[in-house]
């Protein structure tokens, strides 16, 4: 099988319209057949990164690439940056404001969460630049 | 317990019913999304306060039966519009999270 490639915008400070992208490939996975399993951690993972970018970023782009054994999620955002990942990477460690928090999240399970939902999880970041975040999923 | 069975149970309000004869298979309670999403067990009532738009996200994610929205908090029209859209089940009662999963259980 070829790859599939899939290319989203994830619209910034639009809460309504944040995780379609994740149930676009989530649906797309689904009828590839692809081990339930294995579809709810892609799903869960890109869905955090979404909300990270929706949050923090003012948006961004995703791009999805499905391969026979695994999928790989790239988010890749233009906002402020990450200043130090290893915080940033703490479960509980959170720059969300209250506003965010009343939504339901900026709980600082973000990175945590997508990092336990993959297999490889890839942060890099520049301030002012922005960040990317590649999302690694192995399929069984 | 079909989702219909739930609402009665529960004096729900259904706001949206797609699939009334789905079965219940567990629930889930918990109002910190990236909690829910990562732990709401497929085919399970998903008993929350949140009502921002968010929980109809995470309801396809989790592929949960449906929304119970307790306490009777608002819920916004313009949600109920996209639950239609998107079919999920989302009912609201008066019960807090403790009581209506009490009942719940105790039907179970």
């Amino acid at each position: 099988m070829e790859k599939i490639h899939l290319e989203f915008d994830v619209d910034g400070r639009n809460f309504v319209s944040a995780g379609t992208a994740t149930a676009k490939v989530k649906a797309c996975l689904k009828e590839m057949g692809i081990n339930p399993d294995d579809v709810k951690r892609v799903a869960i993972a890109m869905y955090e990164g979404e909300i990270n970018m929706v949050i923090h970023a003012n948006g961004g782009k995703a791009l999805v690439d499905i391969y026979v054994d695994k999928v790989v999620v790239k988010l890749i955002d233009t906002g402020k940056g990450i200043a130090d990942i290893n915080l940033a990477m703490k479960p509980g460690y959170s720059t969300a404001s209250d506003d965010i928090r009343q939504l339901g999240f900026g709980a600082g399970m973000g990175l945590p969460n997508m990092k336990k939902h993959s297999d490889e999880c890839i942060v890099e970041s520049e301030v002012g630049k922005g960040t990317t975040v590649t999302l690694i999923t192995n399929l069984h | 317990m079909t989702v219909n069975q739930l609402a009665e149970l529960l004096n729900a309000n259904k706001l949206n019913i797609a699939n009334g004869e789905k079965e219940v298979a567990t629930g889930y309670a918990g109002d910190l999304l990236s909690f829910v999403m990562g732990r709401a067990p497929e085919d399970s009532a998903w008993f929350t306060i949140m009502t921002n738009v968010n929980i109809l996200a995470v309801a396809t994610l989790t592929d949960v039966a449906v929304v119970v929205v307790c306490e009777g908090a608002t819920v916004d029209e313009s949600i109920i519009e996209k639950a239609k859209q998107q079919e999920i089940n989302l009912i609201k009662t008066e019960y807090d999270v403790f009581n209506a999963i009490k009942r719940y259980l105790d039907e179970t």
